[in-house]
């Protein structure tokens, strides 16, 4: 038995007791600007821990270099606050070395898709059992308000004084173009919906991605307002739930239906609702046409979890490909391997 | 017959001119032989030691060919030093001068340190081999040459003007020309093979002649045929035909008339076997894991010439190393840290191009304060530089290349088997002091290849480890006080939830600070740290004299060649001391000391005075560079000539 396996034998396998949301508050001041949205996200996520019954030494955060990564450090867990871009690298060798632990990533639109993109799509492909949450705020705020990859077009910032030229990133097409497994997406100030989104992914086996819109009121006020504002707010925000139609707006008048494989808005007042999307989170192509709604002017943008397929996570597959070795090879012995094999002896 | 004979007892003589003695025959069997020559047709004569080269197009198998040689004669009781030389290219077109692969061994009866300089018997597959290697032969030594990789179409290839097996450009040399493609083909004329499979098995009958030669017996190859080719019964047959066809063919014919012997080397008994650097790297990690009882993790990303420790590893899963071939170099060295702290003995392994990626990550882990091996294969630079050949170039890099104060232990193994001990010994650091450690292992230590004593499991030192688990009194940057170790605290444990990062970190409570007294205070202990790991490691031991004219200081896979060098030079009766650095940061505590007994101070190195560098930096001796960066290992020759050179220079 190694020393990691025997130290944890005698550690609980469920909490000593009910946790409350200030458990999981760390002693850290908190210092984002005040107003921004990472409060929010802080706060449902101290609010959701409670519920997982996983004790709290079980839990790790993860993060990279932004705003967004000060997270782990507010957070009564272990964690890890790491270099620009490679959390989900750090998480995922954290998770493949130690299954046992519940492996949170934090992140953000720079640190998970410029910096460390190409981490991100691998972990996807792998499918690590790691959860991370991308908080996307469309610009660079730690480093004082440079676009981002999810910067839209046109967008004035500090580095694009005549607007961005470069085109972003949909992060749920990155996501499911590269193979994640469980795809999501949820808002600052959608407090409810954001738990309940935060609950599946801690649920799913393997990688989970939730994009979660959060408001930088300093560098970028504003970018999701109009599905924020309360105005504006029905008739943007798509709230999707599996094995029901696609139905959105104020008084519940609008659907989404296929023509082809192009969505269109349907008026259900005026056609009816006959032959609207019924959202299936196992439907990938549904996702990927779900994730496009985004860039489509005029469409709500789909909130909650878009696709989730179980399959094995990479570090099961590791440790299970170690066992069956073990079990054909038999545990491995030092004198065995050191002496085996093509060996002489010298003697005087 | 006479030509031979007379033939390499000439060439020894003229290599007491040279560098290094190559086959030496004592008095007495000169003697001998000559009497014996006219008596005798075939005869065995006895040689002290030899250096062997093979050479050959890329698909012709020489790294094959070279390591079975290399075995069966360590099974049988030489001491014995490879040098495998082959090109980048995996398949260079055929018959191409950049397509020549080569494989280099030197095997004695006494302690060989070298594959040697240049070679005794060169075996030359076809035209680009032997325009390639022909500069690495000794004036007076054998080729042993395939005529039939010398038509027209190989002479143009490799930009010969007229055929040099003909034109008797190779007069200085014995040439021994056969067909090998055609001796080949008629040893397997009746199994109805495809040609091309056939002409695959040539190699075989190089290798045949050669044991011949050199009296090895064939069993261990036919053995490792077999077990090689068991799926495809033809091939065994084929392969082993072809063998036993190039025994045969030294046996009977006419050219050759002599044979030689070269006696068991006096190695000191027990259990060996035949080891490469970089699988002796691999066992001694896995060592460390049994030893330490962590679960090994390896996070890698393949580069030349470092991969085969990531393959030799994947093959070991049953002692529960885990494996992981990352997207990139970075992820590599992430994935290795977050195993550190989730409680792994935790690896990176990589070649020069992928340690600068690295970078930025090891400052974090001299930050996180966590064990973490980082094993550098060198290569030859920079950029993507010479993949596949060997440097010393990154030892500045190991030292000093990080953003900031980010000091690292950094130790580096002399020799092919003892990469497995400098795994070990980096892993006693790494998980002592709570410190990434970087090993700079090369090329040539990475595929040469030696004999070694395998050590009794019981015989390595276990290697204690403590997980924090008591949460009464615990601060994550508190100190042991004699190492200045942090506590190694790991997810899972109740009460001791803490966070760590690359932001500076508050002394004792490991919070993030900006205080300057604070900053000042953590890099000066970072530094104390690192520093203080010179209390527990070999004080520097000269070898030879303790004071005197000339001290010669080496590190890495320079130590056969300074060695050889060294023993040449005293042979003579001049005093020539050595030493030997493993320990490059921190150094031996007695390293300026010992310095400063020697009048002069010689630094042969495979990079422009790097480790001068260092020593004159700390010690402000005047070192004396010895630099060649050819891609090579440094020559015994040239080392014992720089000697020479230093010694009579009187100032
Ligand atoms: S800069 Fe923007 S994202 Fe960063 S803390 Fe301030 S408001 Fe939040």
């Amino acid at each position: 038995m190694n020393l990691v396996v025997e130290t944890m034998n005698n550690a609980p396998a469920q909490p000593a007791q009910k946790y409350a949301q200030k458990d999981f508050q760390s002693d850290q001041d908190v210092r984002w600007c005040p107003g921004c949205g990472d409060y929010s996200i802080l706060a449902q996520v101290q609010r959701v821990l409670p519920d997982l019954n996983i004790p709290r030494e079980k839990l790790v955060w993860v993060s990279g270099i932004g705003c967004s990564s000060r997270f782990p450090y507010y957070v009564q867990t272990y964690g890890i606050h790491g270099i620009h871009g490679r959390a989900a690298a750090i998480a995922s060798g954290l998770k493949m070395a130690r299954p046992d632990l519940s492996v949170w990533v934090a992140t953000g639109d720079g640190d998970g898709m410029s910096i460390g993109g190409n981490h991100l799509i691998h972990v996807f492909r792998r499918n690590v059992g790691i959860k991370i949450l991308l908080f996307n705020n469309q610009i660079y705020g730690l480093t004082k308000g440079q676009f981002s990859p999810t910067s839209v077009e046109g967008q004035i910032t500090a580095s694009t004084p005549y607007g961005n030229i470069d085109h972003p990133f949909n992060p749920l097409l990155l996501a499911l173009g590269s193979g994640a497994g469980f795809v999501a997406r949820s808002v600052d100030r959608e407090p409810k919906n954001l738990q309940e989104v935060i609950r599946r992914a801690a649920a799913h086996r393997g990688t989970t991605f939730v994009e979660i819109y959060q408001n930088c009121n300093v560098f970028n006020d504003g970018a999701f307002s109009t599905m924020t504002d309360k105005e504006t707010h029905d008739d943007n925000v798509l709230v999707l739930e599996h094995g029901k139609p696609l139905i959105f707006g104020k008084d519940k008048k609008k659907g989404i239906r296929l023509n082809g494989f192009t969505p269109q808005l349907v008026d259900i007042g005026a056609d009816g609702d006959a032959g609207l999307i019924v959202h299936n989170e196992k439907d990938h192509m549904l996702a990927f046409i779900l994730a496009g709604l985004s860039s489509m002017p005029g469409m709500p943008r789909p909130i909650g979890v878009l696709y989730a397929v179980d399959r094995p996570a990479y570090e099961s597959d590791m440790v299970g490909q170690i066992e069956k070795v073990k079990q054909s090879r038999g545990e491995g012995e030092l004198a065995k391997l050191l002496q085996g094999g093509e060996t002489w002896q010298i003697e005087w | 017959m006479l030509r031979l004979m007379v033939g390499l007892l000439v060439s020894e003589a003229q290599t007491d001119a040279q560098p290094e003695a190559l086959p030496t025959i004592s008095d007495r069997r000169k003697k001998e032989t000559i009497s014996q020559m006219a008596t005798m047709t075939k005869k065995t004569q006895e040689i002290e030691q030899v250096t062997l080269r093979f050479a050959g197009d890329s698909g012709d198998g020489m790294q094959l060919t070279g390591s079975q040689f290399a075995s069966t004669t360590a099974m049988i009781g030489n001491d014995i030093s490879t040098l495998p030389d082959y090109p980048a290219e995996i398949r260079a077109p055929v018959g191409t001068t950049y397509g020549v692969s080569g494989f280099q061994l030197r095997f004695g009866a006494s302690e060989v340190t070298t594959p040697g300089d240049v070679c005794d018997v060169l075996v030359a597959m076809n035209a680009a081999a032997l325009k390639v290697n022909l500069r690495s032969l000794r004036d007076g030594g054998m080729i042993i040459a395939n005529s039939g990789g010398f038509d027209d179409r190989n002479l143009k290839l490799s930009r010969y003007e007229s055929n040099p097996l003909e034109d008797g450009s190779l007069s200085r040399y014995q040439l021994h020309l056969m067909d090998i493609n055609k001796l080949t083909a008629s040893a397997l004329a009746d199994m109805n093979l495809n040609m091309k499979v056939a002409a695959r098995c040539k190699n075989f009958f190089a290798l045949g002649v050669t044991y011949w030669m050199f009296n090895r017996p064939l069993e261990p190859t036919i053995q490792w045929i077999r077990d090689k080719f068991k799926k495809t019964p033809e091939l065994v047959e084929a392969n082993t035909r072809v063998l036993h066809a190039g025994y045969a063919y030294g046996e009977t014919t006419e050219i050759f008339t002599v044979r030689y012997d070269v006696r068991p080397a006096k190695l000191s008994p027990g259990t060996y076997r035949f080891i490469t650097g970089n699988e002796a790297f691999a066992w001694g990690l896995i060592a460390a894991s049994v030893k330490s009882r962590l679960e090994l993790f390896l996070g890698s990303y393949p580069i030349t010439p470092a991969s085969t420790i990531l393959h030799e590893l994947a093959k070991h899963k049953h002692f529960g190393v885990k494996t992981f071939q990352a997207e990139d170099e970075i992820a590599a060295i992430t994935s290795a840290i977050g195993a550190s702290y989730g409680g792994s003995l935790a690896v990176t392994t990589t070649s020069g191009p992928g340690l600068a990626l690295k970078t930025e990550a090891m400052g974090l882990a001299v930050m996180l304060e966590l064990p973490l091996i980082i094993c550098d294969v060198q290569r030859g630079g920079p950029c993507t530089g010479l993949p596949t050949k060997t440097e010393q170039a990154d030892l500045l890099q190991a030292v000093y290349g990080r953003n900031s104060e980010a000091p690292i232990p950094v130790i580096a193994p002399a020799t092919p088997a003892e990469c497995f001990e400098m795994a070990f010994e980096a892993c006693r650091i790494a998980i002592k002091y709570m410190t990434p450690v970087l090993v700079l292992s090369d090329g040539y230590l990475a595929n040469g290849a030696e004999p070694w004593l395998v050590p009794a499991p019981e015989s390595l030192p276990t290697l204690p480890v403590r997980f924090r688990t008591e949460p009464q009194g615990f601060e994550p940057y508190s100190r042991d006080e004699q190492t200045l170790a942090r506590p190694w605290a790991i997810p899972g444990t109740p009460g001791l939830e803490h966070r760590v990062g690359g932001l500076e970190k508050q002394h004792i409570t490991g919070d993030v600070c900006y205080d300057p007294d604070n900053h000042d205070f953590m890099v000066k202990l970072r530094a104390e740290k690192v520093g203080r790991i010179a209390n527990d490691i070999p004080l520097a031991k000269v070898d030879g004299e303790e004071s005197g004219d000339i001290l010669v200081v080496g590190w890495g896979s320079t130590f056969g060649a300074i060695r050889a060098a060294v023993e040449k030079v005293r042979s003579t009766g001049v005093p020539v001391s050595h030493l030997h650095l493993r320990h490059l940061n921190p150094l031996p505590r007695n390293t300026g000391e010992v310095l400063s007994r020697f009048r002069k101070v010689l630094i042969p190195e495979i990079n422009l005075g790097q480790l001068s560098r260092i020593l004159r930096e700390r010690f402000l001796v005047p070192a004396i560079g010895l630099n060649r960066v050819e891609g090579l290992p440094l020559r015994t020759g040239d080392i014992e000539a720089k000697i020479l050179e230093v010694l009579s220079n009187g100032h």
